[in-house]
């Protein structure tokens, strides 16, 4: 690989990872309101308010930049960077179509993927705590507990798809693709996706941010472009799930004409699922802190022990 | 300070004998790898340092955050990709989170905490003092100038895996049989004694959420912070027993 190749390669990731998030919120502007029977944004940009997302980030960028005085300075200013750049960081490993469409293939991707998108968490938890504001703190607190109870569930269900594929390339992963993989690993993906959502903290799992009772948790406290930046880091994060249970569980690429149109593919099923992130948030009530927890450890845990269990067993019978 | 331990240890098995070498390689003209590591190996350190002696309770917990990751970037010198990640994905991901958790839930003031000093320092400097020495003294024992070809490939997630399975299987279990014990041991601990029935906590409904996590003892939070708070229970390592500070 050349260094030009590298570079084109690194603009490419930074673009996907500049327009996808805006094309997602925007898609969520515009699906919450017909499914609300309203319009939504209507004038910015002319077209049915496309530029509205743009608009807002020029509002955000125009905001003041407040720090509390009682908060702790760095730490504070540094959290929406170590929130946003992992997602960054992980979009270079997710391979897009075959033939090496793909930032930059890694060895243990599938490894690589879920650590980096750990590190995310720790931005909010930075901020919850920098804020010196206890809503902020309380947040911070709903986000570790929920992070450590839905981790387990997402490592497990993607390790059956390791087993199932016998490695942790991700690329490796597609090309080892059948299609009864979907029903096969069904209940994996379910947990996957599930744990995944209730990672963002998108509803019905954003009790950490719950705007009406903890007035928006971690990000109380944050204010123009700082507080931008986290709204991009939770869609850049619905792109990043939406794309790794594309390419686990939904066989990425393959589709009819996948040698030359398997990127369209890989983006159709992205998009598909995140119009179901926006769904589900439109559709189900959020879930109390209890109820959280309950559904983590009693359900998601062991479905997901016993899709690895199944996935076990099928792959001895067949191998 | 794993890193080199682990590193040569991984590469040194019965898979990658045959490129251990100590001729033709000069400590003197070093490659643009060893001076990265050398840098990243100095930045671990000095985070390391900091972190033990920052008065700052939660600075410390993020400075660990540093250290590790630095260590994380060691692992990918050394082209111990898989073990990278792992790093990263359990000392980052869950152990910093479970250290910053307790901290929040318990203490975590904003400014210097000078009363969670204890005058232990010296104790703990030598300790630490004698540990280092120990290891490098072993290390640099155990390997002098062996030359360790470092190709990619080698501590990739296949080979981890082989050689974890084929050779160092009977550690593997061992460990997770003491793994296994600290689980039990956490449960043991997070039971209350005289409890004949396995305490299962009360159904919170929306209308009297409040006055039944005030009945609670063991509520983790404040009960005017969740009122779902007896569901939390549900995570035995979690049990603080002051509630979070004002401020």
């Amino acid at each position: 690989m050349t260094l030009l190749d590298a570079l084109l390669r690194c603009v490419a990731v930074l673009a996907v990872f500049l327009v996808f998030p805006l094309v997602i919120g925007q898609t969520e502007h515009k699906v919450m309101a017909h499914m609300q029977g309203r319009l939504g944004p209507m004038y910015a940009g002319g077209f049915h308010g496309w530029a509205q997302l743009v608009a807002d980030g020029v509002k955000f960028a125009q905001k003041e930049d407040v720090v509390p005085a009682e908060a702790d300075r760095r730490v504070f200013q540094l959290a929406p960077a170590v929130a946003l750049l992992p997602y960054l960081v992980v979009l270079i490993a997710i391979p897009v179509g075959p033939h090496g469409l793909v930032g930059q293939a890694v060895d243990a991707g599938l490894f690589f993927v879920l650590a980096v998108m750990g590190v995310g968490v720790l931005g909010s938890l930075m901020a919850g705590w920098a804020s010196a504001n206890k809503f902020s703190l309380l947040g911070g607190i709903r986000t570790a507990a929920q992070l450590m109870s839905y981790e387990l569930p997402m490592l497990l269900a993607a390790a059956s798809v390791a087993m199932a594929a016998g490695t942790l390339s991700l690329s490796g992963i597609v090309d080892a693709f059948h299609w009864w993989w979907v029903p096969w690993q069904v209940v994996g993906g379910f947990v996957f996706f599930t744990a995944g959502l209730a990672e963002l903290q998108r509803p019905p799992f954003d009790m950490p941010v719950a705007d009406s009772e903890i007035i928006f948790g971690a990000y109380t406290e944050y204010t123009g472009l700082r507080f931008a930046l986290f709204l991009l880091s939770e869609y850049a994060g619905i792109l990043v799930l939406c794309a790794l249970t594309t390419v686990l569980f939904l066989g990425g690429w393959h589709g009819p004409f996948s040698d030359g149109l398997g990127w369209l593919w890989t983006l159709l099923k992205t998009f598909a699922l995140a119009f179901v992130v926006i769904w589900l948030r439109v559709t189900y009530p959020r879930l109390r802190e209890d109820q959280l927890m309950r559904f983590a450890w009693t359900v998601l845990i062991p479905l997901s022990l016993a899709q690895l269990a199944l996935t076990g067993v099928v792959k001895v019978v067949i191998s | 300070m794993t890193a080199p331990v682990l590193g040569p240890g991984l590469a040194a098995g019965p898979l990658a004998a045959g490129s251990l070498s100590s001729q033709g390689h000069s400590f003197l003209s070093p490659t643009g790898v060893e001076i990265v590591f050398v840098l990243v190996g100095l930045a671990v350190l000095g985070a390391a340092v900091l972190s033990v002696t920052t008065r700052q309770l939660v600075h410390a917990a993020l400075w660990l955050v540093v250290a590790l990751g630095g260590l994380a970037v060691e692992f990918l010198l050394l082209t111990a990709e898989f073990i990278a990640w792992v790093q990263v994905l359990i000392y980052i991901g869950s152990v910093v989170v479970l250290v910053l958790f307790g901290l929040m839930l318990t203490r975590a003031p904003i400014g210097r905490s000078p009363d969670a000093d204890s005058r232990n320092r010296p104790v703990a400097l030598g300790t630490a003092a004698a540990a280092a020495a120990t290891l490098v003294t072993l290390v640099v024992d155990a390997f002098r100038t062996t030359w360790v070809d470092l190709d990619a490939g080698t501590g990739s997630a296949r080979a981890t895996g082989s050689s974890l399975f084929r050779h160092w299987v009977l550690p593997f279990e061992a460990l997770s049989v003491l793994l296994l014990a600290a689980l039990v041991g956490a449960i043991v601990l997070s039971r209350r004694d005289g409890d004949r029935t396995p305490p299962r906590p009360p159904r919170p409904r929306p209308g009297r959420a409040v006055s039944a996590a005030r009945r609670t003892p063991a509520a983790p939070v404040a009960p005017t912070a969740t009122p779902a708070a007896p569901g939390t229970s549900a995570n035995p390592a979690t049990n603080p027993a002051t509630p979070p500070q004002e401020r």
